[in-house]
């Protein structure tokens, strides 16, 4: 079976945000860029899936951004992935134009099984892998923390409010992972080096215009200065006199 | 027929959550500034409460119905506001950003070639649109942005968009019998953790750091919460630790927050955690460091030690709660 895995390159999650000069997305000046966080759930579970499966199995990894995007490519290649590619477009493309570019992708491939990050740490949209099945065709379970295959069925738990929900669908499916889905492995020696052999093809973005327009980026507002109330217990009265008339929250 | 506003409102368990009137409140209001018919749909089975709904402001409301559908169906679901949604032309669909929303209202947009705006914590119209502001990198920045689409997604982060009762509205509820829903992905169990309150809805959250020293210690968190009505949250730190369930995680790669009332409990305050919960309304913090970067962020701290001031805490609360 082929499988794809679409892997996000975002700033590291201790960058400090700065505006940018143009005010629609953040300066990158200083930042480190990283492969987003969940991807590598994503990946860990695409290379599972694939020693379950055996056979003639391959992890292709997926990305699109520009040149700098091969980097996180080139991680998922050193953890096991077969091979990468990464289409290219220079352009700031919103949550339905980069489902757009990899569902072209994974439809010309014939992926069955294909992985997210359920959301990416940059525009945190958290809705990329749900449009892309929806463009495919393909089954979708998004936010998943367990995830087996039995058949031409995916069942998956995935993770909601106060619980988790089991969800059965039929392959193809999409499956977007949460934190909790598996222990992401390292890299290893042997990996990063392997991966430099490995071929990431490039190729450009399947076109499509974005359906929202960026006005504006800002910070929020500091909050202003607290108080320290006191270093032990005896704070204690006036914090709670405090959260009950001043703040009214309890 | 004019153009529509759609509410799509979520059941759980044959109930409208509150999250839903929060959508309802909204859709009310933006379809007087847009000039737009206000309507709302649930998918489920029986569904208790749906003469609440005319309480926010819109009448009209359509129940798609099948006893199959009182769990979540994606393809089922889905495919019942789409249709519903080019039937009575509506050119905004709102959803409540949760578990059910942001699933749903992905596939609904693709089918309907919609943009989206997705979490949005502010919105209002703006000639003859709508600007959304919503907040990326967990909170670290706001973005307004707005629709370029004909047909238009938005999702509400809930808890930040307060539920407003209105008089004079009288429900017109219209109920649609669902014949063979398309029920190929399909939740067939729901788990529920126990008797914990999400942080993602909860309205006041008591959270505890690496300052607690050990997960045991976690219980003098637990007591102060279910003193409060309060969900338990964690740090980073502790979850990767094992010591408490990746769920309570709040920060950049856990869940964004912001109840009214947020007590970070041993937290020194990472940037990824300040991220996640720095929009809460207020923030109490309690720290032995009294140069963490928590405090920073606080509107009261008390800078010492948990151990002490919690039980203290806890017994004051209960005293007034009593």
């Amino acid at each position: 079976m082929k499988i794809a895995v679409c892997v996000s390159h975002v700033p590291d999650t201790a960058t400090k945000v700065k505006v940018g000069q143009d005010e629609k997305a953040i300066d990158p000046n200083g930042v480190t860029y990283i492969i987003n966080p969940y991807d590598e759930f994503a990946v860990e579970e695409a290379l599972k899936m694939k020693d379950k499966l055996g056979g003639d199995s391959e992890v292709i990894a997926i990305s699109v951004g520009n040149d700098s995007s091969k980097e996180s490519i080139r991680k998922a290649l050193a953890l096991g992935a077969d091979k990468g590619i990464l289409l290219k477009d220079e352009n700031n493309r919103d949550s339905f134009g980069i489902a757009k570019a990899l569902s072209e992708e994974i439809k010309s491939l014939g992926c069955e099984l294909v992985f997210f990050g359920k959301q990416s740490v940059d525009y945190d949209n958290s809705i990329t892998g749900q449009m892309a099945a929806t463009m495919l065709g393909y089954s979708c379970v998004a936010v998943v923390v367990d995830l087996k295959i039995e058949g031409d069925k995916v069942i998956a738990e995935r993770e909601i409010e106060g619980g988790k929900e089991v969800v059965e669908a039929k392959l193809p499916a999409v499956i977007t992972a949460q934190k909790g889905l598996n222990e992401p492995r390292y890299a290893s020696l042997k990996g990063i080096m392997a991966a430099k052999k490995k071929t990431i093809e490039e190729k450009p973005a399947a076109v499509s215009d974005n359906l929202t327009e960026v006005i504006k980026l800002k910070l929020p507002e500091p909050k202003k200065p607290g108080r320290i109330l006191g270093t032990d217990s005896s704070a204690v009265p006036e914090l709670v006199k405090l959260l009950r008339e001043e703040a009214k929250v309890i | 027929m004019s153009k529509t506003i759609l509410a799509v409102l979520e059941q759980r368990e044959n109930k409208l959550k509150k999250s839903a009137f929060e959508v309802l409140t909204v859709v009310a209001g933006l379809s007087k500034d847009l000039g737009l018919e206000a309507k709302a749909v649930v998918v489920g089975s029986e569904i208790e409460n749906l003469n609440e709904i005319s309480k926010y402001g819109v009448a009209d409301v359509t129940h798609f119905k099948n006893a199959e559908l009182g769990n979540y169906s994606s393809t089922a679901y889905g495919d019942a506001v789409t249709e519903f949604a080019k039937e009575i032309d509506a050119e905004y669909i709102l959803f409540s950003d949760t578990a059910l929303g942001k699933d749903l209202a992905p596939r609904v947009a693709v089918k309907l070639n919609a943009g989206c705006l997705i979490d949005c914590v502010g919105i209002k119209a703006s000639n003859g649109s709508v600007v959304a502001t919503r907040p990326i990198y967990a909170g670290k920045a706001l973005m307004d942005l707005k629709p370029k689409s004909e047909i238009k997604v938005i999702t509400l982060r809930p808890n930040v968009f307060k539920p407003i009762e209105v008089s004079g509205v009288n429900l017109n509820l219209i109920t649609k019998d669902v014949a063979s829903p398309d029920l190929s992905t399909k939740v067939t169990k729901i788990k529920k953790s126990e008797g914990k309150m999400d942080v993602a809805e909860a309205d006041i959250i008591v959270s505890g750091g690496r300052g607690l020293k050990a997960p045991e210690n976690f219980k003098l968190v637990e007591e102060l919460a279910d003193a409060l009505g309060a969900a338990v949250g964690a740090s980073r730190a502790v979850v990767d630790a094992g010591w408490r369930p990746h769920r309570e995680q709040v920060g950049q790669t856990g869940k964004t927050v912001s109840p009214s009332l947020y007590i970070a409990c041993g937290i020194s305050g990472a940037i990824q955690h300040l991220a996640g919960m720095s929009s809460s309304k207020y923030i109490v913090a309690i720290n032995k460091d009294k140069e963490a970067p928590i405090f920073g962020v606080a509107d009261y701290g008390i800078a010492g030690d948990v151990f002490e001031i919690l039980p203290e805490l806890t017994k004051e609360i209960k005293k007034i709660k009593g």
